[in-house]
């Protein structure tokens, strides 16, 4: 188990290094590189923008600038928005906790729905349910979010006016109920997709566990068929679900670009849109190190969850 | 002699079946899994259900379980268990009875073990489901159960998980969870059909033991005529569906009554102890000389230190004459299935040489052994996994050829007269595989090897998924075969009478190392090592040295 922590360990740093790189060149190399968009500014002279590049340090070797950028980066010094002056992480922490709130949630809701929906679907294989929730995933994954999202602020905000349409809370009012109550709509409609997905997969491992010999034996046991499905069936169908789990841990953190804008939500989504209209390049660069440190982190953390999980892969 | 059987179940019967007709869902290939089929287990006994694939006999086993999937029903005659009819109770009555009258162990024990739960909270689960005894004295029980079947370090054994155990020790947890409420009723279904033959006598032992010291009742199904010689009091042999013949062991396996009896007893293949008549070649120079030919397994990772080492093939030398046979003997994990492996460079080896007609295969790179694979062919264990599923077996038999360069015509041509040569019809040609039996499929396996006119075939356990009466028929191809062309064969099985039907000579292995080399006389008859003569005593059902297919054992 140590062994192989540390390999996964040494695995991510180097997967961290090779991403950090590939961000950092792409975003040098684009037209106009880090400056374009003060650039756009007509009272910005040639000279003015040579003093800020030399202020910025952009006019050293891309090597060296990379170079520093990593050794603050480790130091925790993220740089500096270009757009009001203030650090990267004090710009991710400002939003990431909206984010939270709402991917959370919404994945939550997600899971548990998901899950029982997987479970009832293959224990009632080719029921009126399976059927139901069958083209009702295939419907949540064919239509984009953002239409669900409009449909949902023109019934229950414009036409019925029970759901506000938009925002986290309203100015003034910082009430958990308030909260919550700007928490529904786009929580909802963010959770259509995900519970189609994990029900979905959820299926496919309850019919892979079911059909296998070991539950045979727990029926021949003289187990009730509640506790054949719930702890012989779901018990080794969890097992590739940890792992689809890890793969979507990081955007609870990360966001939804689309739902955040429909619902002017202003989390971790919204941030990278408006970060990236605005060339605002050192926030941008943090949000990739910020995603890519948590896609390694939400994939370790998974493949931790099945080692404690399954007794073959913690003592095999 | 069926309607020999009374109507009434006497009280020394503990499971008795009347007229028992499971009709199957519509659009099979038979209306009834079992039709109007009356026996009696009577207690204190082992009866033997034998037949092969598709006889209904796991179905019957079912049935007495009250697990038969919905869609298959049971449309008339009666089960009585311990004299009270189970057909027709509701499922909660049934499900109490599971467990505590009647048990059932299975044919494979790698799969029928929770993989995320202790050997011990697997045993505790049955007695508790039954509302029996405290947390305590469930596993007090769950311990005295685990020394009962014989297993070692019962106190540890509880909190293991079932991937520590062999094959054999998890048939010996099987059998502790099924004895754990002293059932009335045993059902066994092919117990041992997945495990060595060592580990089979060793569980025919076991359950045969605890049998006459708690004096259960045991319904063993099996497809073994050598297994019924070893264990059965009584015998209900099936075909398709219907009970044909049965009777007590002595009687049934003495003198048959019905030829599909008689023809299942032929077919089990025996200890010959006869050596085959050799084919007569002109070049004697053999075919392939393997020479300390070493294979070693690595495990975990070498960087942070717990690396385990396993010697699969260790320094194994044999050679092979053209147009003979070679049997290479020995159970799971002897290392015999790496050795044929090896010998087609499907795995790189790490010492030793291959010399294939006189060069040295063993250290050529893919690139420069792909002109020969041709002359080396495979043919695999399972025909239902080998053949893939979506093309035609035309294109099975042909896209190998076709690929070294023959014309597609050709190919074809060669394809269709093969497939008539193997035994099938040649509108197999534009045929799926899905649409043949297994040993059908085999016989496409055979067919496609033989497309590329080998010098050298390996098969590996290619008659050990099919059914007795068909192993008997793909042996006598494969031998009518090599008569024909020439072929030499190295035959990989874990089946001792198998290889004795076939083989010019057998190389019996233990633990990567040949530990004997023989004609069939030598290793049968007169065995030189010690593992050799405990190989051939466990073989079931044959006594060393008898000619006889089945040795009485009443």
């Amino acid at each position: 188990m140590r062994g192989f922590l540390l390999n996964r360990l040494s695995q991510s740093l180097i997967l961290l290094l090779i991403v950090s790189v590939i961000g950092f060149l792409v975003l040098n190399l684009l037209p106009g590189g880090p400056l374009a968009q003060f650039g756009l500014d007509p009272g910005m002279t040639q000279d003015d923008l040579e003093r800020l590049k030399e202020q910025l340090g952009l006019n050293r070797p891309l090597l060296i600038q990379y170079l520093d950028w990593a050794w603050r980066l480790l130091q925790g010094d993220w740089g500096h928005s270009f757009r009001d002056g203030a650090p990267v992480l004090a710009v991710i922490g400002r939003h990431v906790l909206a984010t939270l709130l709402l991917m959370g949630t919404s994945t939550a809701i997600a899971i548990a729905i998901g899950t029982w929906i997987g479970i009832r679907g293959a224990t009632h294989r080719y029921s009126l349910f399976d059927h139901v929730a069958t083209v009702g995933a295939m419907v949540a994954l064919s239509i984009p979010t953002f239409w669900f999202g409009l449909v949902g602020i023109y019934i229950f905000s414009l036409q019925l006016g029970w759901l506000p349409a938009g925002n986290m809370y309203t100015i003034g009012d910082g009430s958990v109920l308030n909260y919550l109550h700007h928490l529904i709509l786009p929580s909802i409609v963010l959770s259509l997709v995900h519970v189609a997905i994990w029900s979905r997969y959820m299926r496919t491992a309850m019919l892979d566990a079911i059909s296998q010999d070991f539950v045979n034996t727990a029926r021949a046991k003289g187990l009730s068929e509640r506790r054949v499905i719930m702890k012989h069936v779901v018990g080794n169908a969890l097992l590739p679900m940890i792992t689809l789990a890890g793969v979507q841990l990081p955007s609870i953190l990360t966001g939804a670009l689309v739902t955040e804008t429909v619902f002017t939500w202003p989390g971790m989504g919204r941030l990278f849109l408006d970060s990236l209209g605005y060339s605002d390049y050192p926030v941008v660069m943090g949000l990739l190190m910020f995603s890519a440190i948590l896609v390694i982190l939400g994939n370790l953390i998974a493949d931790i969850a099945v080692a404690i999980v399954d007794p073959r892969i913690r003592l095999g | 002699m069926i309607a020999s059987i009374q109507a009434v179940a006497p009280h020394d019967v503990a499971l008795s079946i009347r007229d028992l007709t499971v009709n199957l869902p519509d659009g099979m290939e038979r209306t009834h899994a079992v039709e109007n089929i009356s026996f009696d287990l009577k207690r204190g006994q082992i009866l033997c259900i034998i037949g092969e694939s598709g006889s209904g006999k796991s179905v019957t086993a079912n049935a007495i379980m009250g697990l038969l999937p919905k869609v298959i029903r049971v449309s008339s005659g009666a089960i009585q268990l311990d004299g009270m009819n189970i057909i027709g109770l509701s499922p909660d009555k049934l499900r109490s009875l599971r467990g505590r009258v009647v048990s059932m162990i299975f044919q494979d024990p790698l799969s029928a073990l929770n993989p995320l739960m202790t050997v011990g909270a697997q045993i505790d689960e049955v007695i508790a489901a039954h509302g029996v005894g405290t947390p305590k004295s469930r596993r007090g029980r769950a311990v005295e159960l685990l020394t009962e079947v014989g297993l070692p370090d019962p106190e540890i054994m509880y909190h293991q998980y079932p991937f520590r155990l062999s094959g054999g020790q998890r048939q010996r947890v099987m059998i502790a969870m099924a004895l754990a409420l002293e059932p009335t009723i045993l059902i066994a279904d092919e117990p041992t059909t997945a495990l060595d033959v060592t580990t089979q006598a060793q569980i025919l032992e076991l359950i045969r033991d605890i049998q006459r010291r708690k004096g259960m009742s045991v319904m063993f199904i099996t497809h073994d005529f050598g297994v019924v010689a070893e264990i059965a009091d009584s015998v209900v042999v099936m075909e398709k569906g219907h009970i044909v013949e049965q009777g007590s062991a002595q009687q049934v396996l003495n003198s048959p009554g019905h030829p599909y009896t008689r023809r299942l007893i032929a077919a089990v293949p025996r200890l010959t102890g006869e050596d085959r008549v050799p084919l007569e070649t002109a070049n004697k120079a053999p075919i392939l000389k393997v020479e300390g030919l070493v294979k070693t397994y690595r495990s975990g990772s070498s960087l942070f230190g717990s690396q385990r080492v396993v010697p699969a093939v260790n320094e194994v030398s044999f050679d092979l004459a053209p147009g003979r046979t070679l049997g290479v003997v020995g159970e799971s994990g002897s290392g015999k299935s790496s050795l044929g492996r090896l010998l087609i460079k499907l795995l790189d080896s790490d010492g030793g040489g291959i010399l294939f007609e006189g060069r040295d295969i063993a250290k050529l790179s893919e690139a420069e052994f792909r002109p020969l694979r041709p002359r080396v062919q495979m043919i695999f264990q399972d025909p239902f996994a080998s053949l893939n599923p979506r093309s035609t077996i035309g294109h099975i038999l042909t896209v190998g050829p076709v690929a070294h360069g023959t014309p597609y015509a050709q190919a074809r041509d060669e394809a269709k007269a093969l497939l008539a040569h193997v035994g099938l019809d040649a509108g197999a040609f534009g045929r799926f595989p899905h649409e043949f039996s297994g040993g059908q499929r085999q016989r496409i396996g055979i067919a496609r090897a033989l497309m590329f006119k080998p010098k050298l075939l390996i098969a590996d356990e290619a008659v050990s998924a099919l059914d007795v009466s068909i192993q008997a028929q793909i042996l006598q191809l494969l031998d009518q075969i090599q008569r024909e062309t020439g072929v030499s064969m190295i035959f990989i099985t874990h089946d001792l009478r198998v290889a004795s039907q076939i083989c010019d000579e057998i190389a019996v292995m233990q633990k990567g190392r040949i530990v004997e080399r023989g004609p069939p006389s030598q290793i049968f008859l007169d065995p030189q090592s010690a593992y050799t003569r405990e190989l051939v005593a466990a073989i079931p059902g044959e006594q060393p040295g008898s000619t006889r297919p089945v040795a009485a054992n009443g």
